[in-house]
């Protein structure tokens, strides 16, 4: 497993999400400049991380869609490759187009910065198991997700729905939302295989003790979970290789 | 003698256009007595705002001398950018609050957004990046009709920023009074961490080595706040001239990033913040440290507006800017970094060994002009460095006393009738706006961005671990935060006042697990003209200045903010007081709440000072509307003893003290409901079963009074008689108040309950506390 | 009656949003835009005796609600939406 951390200028929550992979989860962590125009070989995850690429002015994640290197990620998200989109990093793969939908202003216009709670709605290369329940801060202005009714009764049929907001017991209602997001939706995925995931929480800052939890690293013990028991022959290599 | 030359369109400088600058009758003489000659009027707008009280402290400097700034830990105290404290292996915090009180009251997002860009650079300008904010916020009364606008504005400014460059914050203060009516409080606070063999220093040496602008682009923007001087002299009428100065975090961050890579290149000689006072003081200063002279050439400075006259650029705040002064050759460097960040980047001048300040321009110059005419510039300033700087004036104003103490400390307040129901009483206080949960100002903060909070808002004080790399490895250090000050307690005595500030921010720390290891301060005061202000500011010096010394830790940076007041009313005197705490090992991070059933609450405190005097109380404000009755005072002695004992039970192996908690606003009566009901959706609320030491004062006193010098902990029930023994030995007493647990906070006073209330009602209430004045939560 | 409130950022005000929108479209290869500033529409559906009494409402609400006039101007378009 290699991953790959693309910057962009406002990206700021970079540090916890490179500490996170490479020390955390010990998978080897390339740092990628937005004007590059190629991911390092062999990238098998590419996280965009959290902050506000370009002040988030215009709208969160506008300008980033103008980065050359958005090209190499849209191809490697196509070929099936592993992305992660946390906060304006999921903001950042709705405007360019990996993700259906949008993220607007939270209905209470302000800024919030606490622990939720999520339920796990969907299986796939990150989550393991349905009605799992995670703590994970969220921080940010602007997380209400937002479709149109055609493209939501889609994620819902196709299980792509991968946490919505609710109670420590898993409850989903109004009360254990946030920010307003339509149908509670925390994050989704995309891609030919799932193999993209956006989310407004933040599980790079739930993933060693001192964060008072340690929910968040569930999500990355079952990607490298996925990629072992996928027959990817150079993955196990490299993990070998890793682990020497 | 030297010669400057006047720009086309300039007015003609006389005594009267100085008065118009603030500049005294006998200021203005020495300045046409030192020059020889009549200044330019660019000269009169550098020197009034080089002069103001904002730039050369010049009420404050006879008194701020008596502040301790020494110690074995600091690398750096007063007089540069801010003040630097060694943390160990090779590692130092860099750290200041400052103050943004004017500017917010104007208008409160971008005047809060700015001033915490402001005290950013001052901190990431010695070359550390900057890792933790606080921000201590000063309002009116709540039901003010404007109270409600600011606090929405300030506190969405502050994040606003904050959380944009991507720095947590990670605290600060909340606090409501009459006083602040027309005058709010915004201290921004920032600390950073730097390699101690990396640090820069503001300062202009090496002849003919270049002077880098770098940043945003020169606007009309906040041309005289420090002087904050009429628009009627100005050349363009006052909707060109906007005081009010834009934030721009996004340009911030590329600033804090390119620096930090410029610093870690070792490219610079010295670098300098352009804040109030803008290009100006930033070189002023930069060459009156180094003793050095430097030439501007102020066509070459970048800009967005057309026209743009000398005294302008000279004078201009727009935000986002540096004066860097390069090492030989490394200039072509500099620019390659600025650039990849996409920051205005230009050579606008050299190091001299004049001494002198020498400005060049050339008239009717403009780059934004289609066809600019051709460069000829002239001499407009040119002015001695010392006589800019060190040379300011000092006046040691007259002091005298408040004359309206003497009946405010005669207030009894046994004369506040008993309340019907001690239970209700504590459930309105600790559902008063001054003294319940701070979530929703601090939710709207990023208080966990760079993944390394471990105490979030909330508590006594925030943790944050920094990672400390160099080439041999990462240690990981970790760092305490908080700020503190009861203007109440300033204004009825401020030595106690300040003295107590001090003591507070010390004490908070060391709950938390931390060694308190440098304090800076910001003093906000009403005008300096006024003899009970100036002594309220001399004798509130005195007490930070004792606290300090009792407790070891210095002042090794800080600001001054004076005149403010409206309509002749002066605020509080508010000494804000930041801290920066360090802990030996993580193991040692305690909580306020109470962290499990059955364990034995205790009163750490003194044997004398078990429940406060009620004079200057929030229970007085809250039943009066006025500040006064006789405060309470500080026994340093003990103070120190009590701060020794916990910092060294909660080191012990294994650990004596499981939680801490600071008995502060409200008295001992709120400080136990914060302790049994936390903030933190991860942790259970517990109760407890109390009884109130045996006390001869008013049950009053002994639930709400405000005696400093207590600290409520708990211990295992097996763990007491230890504790008793160790505070007895110092001289301090652990009081026994019962056991924690159940969903009840029980209060006992002489075996009968005067307090018996649901935990989950004490939440519910802290939760509500600003609702009436924003919303809901 | 419909009125429209353009809101902006007086000209000597910086305007952050409008220098990165700027920038962004330079990196797109949108050349010869020399300058953007980002301001904000305001749509209101109004009852009103007539034109003037609709200005004068609309001026009020300008001035104490929909501009900051520390660091905004604003024009109000009264009738249709320009």
């Amino acid at each position: 497993m290699r991953a790959a951390v693309v910057l962009f200028p406002g990206s700021n929550s970079d540090v916890e999400m490179i500490r996170t992979l490479r020390e955390v989860m010990g998978i080897p962590t390339d740092v990628v400049w937005h004007r590059d125009t190629a991911l390092p070989p062999d990238t098998e995850l590419v996280a965009l991380p959290g902050g506000f690429s370009f002040g988030d002015y215009l709208r969160c994640g506008a300008i980033a869609r103008t980065s050359p290197i958005i090209g190499a990620i849209r191809r490697h998200a196509d070929r099936g490759g592993y992305v992660l989109g946390v906060c304006n990093g999921f903001q950042i793969l709705t405007e360019v187009g990996l993700l259906p939908g949008a993220l607007l202003r939270n209905e209470h216009l302000r800024f919030e910065c606490r622990d939720i709670f999520l339920r796990t709605d969907a299986e796939g290369p990150f989550t393991e198991r349905r009605g799992a329940v995670l703590r994970l801060p969220i921080a940010h202005a602007e997380g209400r997700y937002h479709t149109d009714p055609a493209t939501l009764r889609r994620l819902e049929a196709e299980g792509r729905i991968a946490f919505r907001y609710a109670h420590a017991d898993g409850l989903v209602n109004a009360s254990a939302n946030p920010n307003g997001s339509l149908d509670s939706i925390a994050g989704i995925y995309g891609g030919p295989a799932r193999n993209i995931l956006g989310l407004m929480p933040h599980p790079e800052r739930m993933s060693e003790r001192l964060h008072g939890g340690v929910d968040g690293k569930a999500l990355f013990d079952t990607l490298l979970k996925t990629v072992a028991g996928s027959s990817n022959p150079s993955t196990e290599e490299r993990r070998a290789q890793v682990a020497s | 003698m030297s010669f400057a030359q006047a720009f086309p369109g300039d007015p003609s400088v006389d005594a009267t256009l100085a008065a118009a600058h603030k500049l005294t009758r006998d200021e203005y003489a020495r300045v046409v007595s030192v020059l020889g000659r009549v200044p330019t009027y660019a000269e009169l707008g550098v020197v009034s705002v080089m002069w103001s009280e904002h730039c050369s402290y010049k009420s404050s400097r006879v008194h701020l001398g008596r502040l301790p700034t020494t110690g074995p830990r600091v690398i750096q105290g007063p007089g540069e950018n801010a003040g630097v404290v060694d943390i160990g292996d090779g590692f130092a915090a860099v750290f200041k609050m400052e103050s943004h009180n004017h500017p917010s009251f104007i208008e409160p997002f971008q005047g809060a957004a700015t001033g915490v860009g402001g005290i950013l650079r001052d901190v990431f300008t010695m070359g550390a990046r900057p890792i933790a904010n606080l921000d201590s916020l000063r309002f009116g009364r709540p039901e003010h009709p404007r109270t409600a606008a600011l606090l929405r504005g300030v506190v969405a400014g502050v994040g606003g920023y904050g959380n944009c460059v991507g720095v947590p914050t990670v605290g600060g203060e909340l606090f409501f009074d009459r006083a602040y009516d027309g005058n709010i409080l915004v201290n921004a606070f920032t600390c950073g961490v730097v390699r101690t063999d990396r640090i820069f220093y503001g300062r202009a040496s090496g002849v003919g080595n270049p002077i880098m602008y770098v940043g945003a682009k020169t606007g009309r923007d906040g041309i005289h706040g420090a002087t904050m001087a009429s628009d009627e002299f100005t050349a363009a009428g006052p909707s060109q001239r906007p005081t009010v100065q834009v934030g721009d975090p996004f340009t911030e961050k590329l600033l804090i990033e390119a620096c930090l890579e410029i610093f870690a290149e070792d490219l610079l000689i010295g670098i300098q913040d352009m804040g109030a006072a803008g290009l100006t003081s930033s070189s002023v200063e930069m060459a009156a440290r180094a003793g050095s002279g430097l030439e501007l050439d102020l066509d070459a400075v970048p800009r967005r507006a057309r026209g743009l006259q000398p005294y302008e650029m000279l004078l201009s705040e727009s935000q986002e800017r540096m004066l860097l002064v390069c090492k030989p050759g490394k200039e072509p460097r500099v620019r390659e970094i600025c650039e990849k960040w996409e920051l205005d980047v230009a050579v606008i001048g050299r190091v001299t060994d004049t001494g002198r300040w020498v400005v060049l321009a050339t008239p009717d110059y403009d780059p934004l002009a289609a066809a600019p005419v051709a460069r000829a510039p002239i001499v407009v300033c040119d002015l001695p460095v010392g006589f800019l700087a060190d040379d300011a004036p000092k006046y040691d104003r007259p002091q005298g006393d408040d004359p309206s103490l003497p009946a405010r400390h005669a207030f009894d307040p046994a004369q506040i009738p008993e309340p019907a129901s001690f239970s209700d009483e504590l459930l309105r206080m600790v559902g008063s706006p001054n003294l319940g949960s701070r979530r929703w100002v601090y939710r709207q903060y990023d208080s966990i961005v760079r993944g390394g909070t471990l105490a979030r808002p909330g508590g006594d004080a925030a943790i944050v671990r920094v990672p400390c790399t160099t080439e041999a490895g990462t240690i990981d250090k970790w760092l305490a935060f908080t700020s503190d000050c009861n203007g109440r307690l300033c204004e009825l005595d401020p030595y106690q006042g300040g003295a107590m500030a001090v003591a507070e921010v010390c004490r908070n720390l060391v709950c938390v697990g931390a060694e308190p290891v440098g304090l800076s301060d910001c003093l906000n005061f009403g005008s300096p003209e006024r003899p009970h202000v100036m002594r309220q500011l001399a004798r509130a010096i005195d007490g930070i200045a004792a606290a300090c010394r009792a407790l070891a830790v210095p002042i090794v940076s800080g600001n001054v903010s004076l005149y403010n007041e409206t309509d002749g009313r002066a605020i509080l005197p508010t000494p804000t007081i930041a801290g920066v705490g360090q802990l030996a090992d993580v193991r040692h991070a305690t909580t306020a709440g109470f962290p499990d059933a059955g364990l034995v609450v205790v009163l750490l405190g003194t044997r004398e000072a078990v429940a406060g005097p009620l004079g200057g109380s929030e229970y007085v404000a809250a039943h009066t509307g006025e500040v006064k009755g006789l405060p309470p005072t500080l026994d340093l002695e003990h103070e120190v003893l009590l701060q020794r004992l916990l910092l060294d039970c909660i080191r012990s192996e294994p650990r004596l003290v499981l939680s801490a908690h600071d008995v502060s606003d409200g008295g001992l009566a709120v400080a136990l409901a914060e302790c049994a009901s936390n903030e933190s959706v991860a942790v259970k609320d517990i109760g407890a079963e109390l009884e109130l030491p045996p006390s001869k004062v008013s049950l009053a006193e002994q639930l709400f009074g405000e005696a400093p010098t207590r600290v409520i902990v708990t211990v295992l029930p097996s763990d007491f008689e230890q504790l008793a023994r160790l505070a007895e030995a110092v001289g301090l007493v652990a009081h026994r108040l019962g056991i924690s647990g159940g969903a009840r906070l029980v209060l006992r006073a002489g075996g009968s309950a005067c307090i018996d209330v649901a935990v989950e009602a004490l939440a519910a209430h802290r939760r509500a506390c600003l609702d009436a004045l924003v919303g809901e939560a | 009656m419909k009125a429209t409130v353009y809101v902006r950022l007086k000209a000597e005000v910086l305007d952050p949003q409008g220098e990165a929108v700027r920038r962004a479209l330079a990196h797109m290869g949108v050349d010869g835009v020399r300058g953007v500033r980002v301001g904000k529409l305001i749509e209101l559906d109004i009852e009103a005796a007539d034109v003037d009494a609709a200005r004068a409402m609309l001026k009020r609400a300008a001035d104490e609600l929909l501009a900051n006039p520390v660091m905004e101007d604003y024009e109000v378009v009264v009738g249709s939406s320009a």
